[in-house]
């Protein structure tokens, strides 16, 4: 009998789409309405969104449930009730981080100005000035700590991954273990003892920067490449064997290209997680008002270091260096931006296609 | 050029394991040569013995001959790199490059290898191993789209030009239909009949129709139990296999009555 058999796939009526937006906005209204009512009732003059939010959701999250529930069945009410738990989750995670970009843009605006991208900070009391130097610093350190990880991380990924076997490899990986693990401060430490050696104590230099970053660096270039590296599929290295390619061109040729997208994305992870990094640069990149473009002599100053510097050591203008250590932090974010911008157009454009 | 090969007391071992035990066969050229047998009988790992691609897999060895005309394939001082430009190989699941063109995974072979060739050269092989693949037709107005954008049938026929392109003297297919549909298999049934004019065709395949209707000899494995050595069985013309085999498992086997 046709009828039943098509009437026992059919599932109880639905809500209207209308319904749960609807809901929403008006437990919101009326969640709104209600601490209105209560703050003016017991005269205060503030009125406090967070009791709006979570009275507003709960009641929201309650009703929909019971009614999903009368009318549609558990099933979907237990499905509409997990969908608004992870939505609040998710814009819960969301608000510090929209929070921290509006601070920090509303902040840095102030002196996010041409000034800022052609000075430095040399003879600079008050107003005025700029963080061209820092800016600069932390190009020149970040990159020279890119072009020393990045082919490093490359290749002890490809050593883990294509060649690695026994003792050594497991001694390798445990070591990027801990390497990941170490404080950046160490690694500055590191950096500086190091230079120690060969330049004597008190030594300042924008390679030492770079070293430091590129202990951080490193193991985070070689998990990422090694991730990438793994799930590129076996059959393409047997079918590049079985056309009589040797093992090395195999990888150079076939499985770095099609693992290149995954490792662009993870090199731009691991240049973001960096340039941020403030302990290890102040102990070996120091700090300077001056532009200093060579990173083998003297103090070099970065980014990262500028806004702690504005921020700890306030002059007696005080408003001009609070305002130049947001613009500096503003120009940071804006940095790691771009990369990510980057990032994504390399990965799109190198992906294997099909 | 196509090749005879001779197998001599042939021991194959996966680290401690022994997968294929004692086989002694003469494959012979121009001709195709079907390996059939229960699975895990170790068709796959024989296969690959005959292009040295078996020792990839870390502990993987063979005991034993491999003569290829007479040449030992183990020998000391053999570069297995060098045997397999002269093996080609087709895998069970089509597996173009896909980081490349169509043109670059017919031309693979020598890309990969950084061999120089001038841009006429490099479309009159495009083409002729695209055609000795039945796939030039469809492909041809498209060389530059990805090869991983074709059907399935077309992506096996397309690892079939990369393997020919590099015109090796024997041609190894481990169960090159078995993820294809009937129309694309009947085409790749096709080529390997014609591929047999030019080379030695080695085919391993779990369609016993599909043995009867084009390989030349028949090759019967079986295997014991788990944990046993596969090992070679019956090896004869295929229809002496498919209608008169010597052996009472063959016969089993080849009827249906298995297990
Ligand atoms: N990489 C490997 N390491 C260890 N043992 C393996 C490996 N590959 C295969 N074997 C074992 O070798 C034996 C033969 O396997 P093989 O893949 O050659 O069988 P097959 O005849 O090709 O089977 P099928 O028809 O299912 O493809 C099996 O017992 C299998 O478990
Ligand atoms: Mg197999």
């Amino acid at each position: 009998m046709t009828s039943q058999v098509t009437s026992s796939f059919q599932g109880t009526a639905d809500l209207p789409k209308w319904v749960s937006p609807a809901m929403l906005l008006a437990f919101f209204m009326g969640s709104f309405t209600l601490q209105v009512m209560l703050a003016s009732s017991t005269e205060q003059n503030e009125l406090n969104l967070i009791p709006v939010a979570v009275f507003g959701l709960v009641g929201y999250a309650v009703a929909l449930y019971a009614l999903s529930r009368f009318v549609e069945g558990r099933r979907k009410a237990t499905d509409r009730l997990v969908t608004i738990l992870v939505t609040a989750a998710f814009s819960l995670a969301l608000i510090p981080l929209l929070s921290l970009a509006y601070t920090v843009v509303q902040n840095g605006a102030a002196r996010f100005d041409a000034e800022f991208f052609t000075f430095s900070m040399r003879n600079i009391v008050g107003e005025g000035g700029g963080a061209l130097h820092a800016i600069i610093g932390t190009l020149e350190i970040t990159g020279i700590a890119t072009l020393i990880s990045v082919p490093i991380g490359i290749m002890a990924a490809i050593y883990l991954v294509e060649y690695g076997r026994g003792t050594i490899a497991r001694l390798v990986t445990f070591f990027v273990d801990v390497m990941t693990g170490v404080p950046s401060i160490v690694a500055g430490l590191f950096a500086y003892a190091l230079f120690v050696i060969f330049f004597g104590p008190g030594v300042r230099m924008g390679l030492g920067g770079a070293i430091a970053l590129s202990v951080l660096m490193i193991p985070v270039v070689i998990r990422a490449t090694e991730e990438m590296l793994k799930i590129v599929p076996n059959e393409l290295r047997e079918a590049a064997y079985a056309l009589g390619v040797p093992k090395w061109l195999t990888v150079i040729k076939v499985v770095l290209p099609t693992a290149l997208a995954g490792i662009a994305t993870g090199v731009m992870i691991s240049i973001a997680r960096v340039i941020g990094e403030t302990a290890p640069l102040l102990i070996i990149a120091g700090f300077t008002a001056s532009m200093n473009y060579n990173p083998f002599d003297e103090r070099m100053m970065t980014l990262p270091v500028f806004v702690y510097t504005s921020y700890a050591n306030q002059g007696v203008d005080m408003q001009s260096y609070v305002d130049r250590a947001w613009a500096g932090a503003l120009t940071l974010m804006l940095i790691v931006m771009v990369l990510n911008l980057v990032a994504r157009l390399i990965s799109k454009y190198f992906s294997p296609k099909g | 050029m196509s090749k005879r090969i001779e197998l001599q007391k042939l021991n194959v071992y996966y680290s401690s394991f022994l997968a294929v035990e004692d086989v002694n066969m003469v494959i012979e050229p121009k001709a195709i040569t079907a390996f059939i047998g229960p699975s895990g009988c170790g068709k796959s790992t024989l296969i690959r013995t005959l292009n040295r691609m078996h020792e990839v897999i870390p502990g993987a060895r063979v005991e034993g001959q491999l003569l290829m005309d007479g040449e030992d394939v183990y020998g000391p001082d053999v570069d297995p790199v060098r045997v397999r430009r002269q093996v080609g190989m087709v895998f069970q699941r089509p597996n173009p490059f896909p980081t490349m063109s169509i043109k670059d995974n017919v031309l693979s072979g020598y890309k990969l290898n950084n061999s120089r060739m001038s841009k006429t050269e490099a479309e009159e092989l495009t083409e002729k191993a695209l055609v000795g693949a039945n796939l030039w037709n469809e492909v041809k107005d498209r060389l530059d789209k990805p090869g991983s954008g074709l059907s399935g049938g077309q992506q096996q026929r397309l690892c079939i030009a990369r393997a020919i392109a590099v015109e090796p003297d024997v041609i190894l297919m481990d169960e090159p239909t078995s993820a294809l549909d009937p129309i694309s298999t009947a085409a790749i049934e096709d080529l390997a009949v014609e591929l047999k004019e030019k080379f030695t065709v080695v085919i391993v395949t779990h369609n016993m129709q599909q043995a009867s209707r084009i390989s030349d000899m028949t090759a019967f494995f079986n295997i014991a139990g788990t944990g046993m050595p596969g090992k070679l069985i019956e090896y004869d013309r295929t229809e002496k296999i498919f209608s008169n085999p010597a052996e009472q498992q063959t016969e089993d086997y080849v009827s249906g009555r298995f297990g």
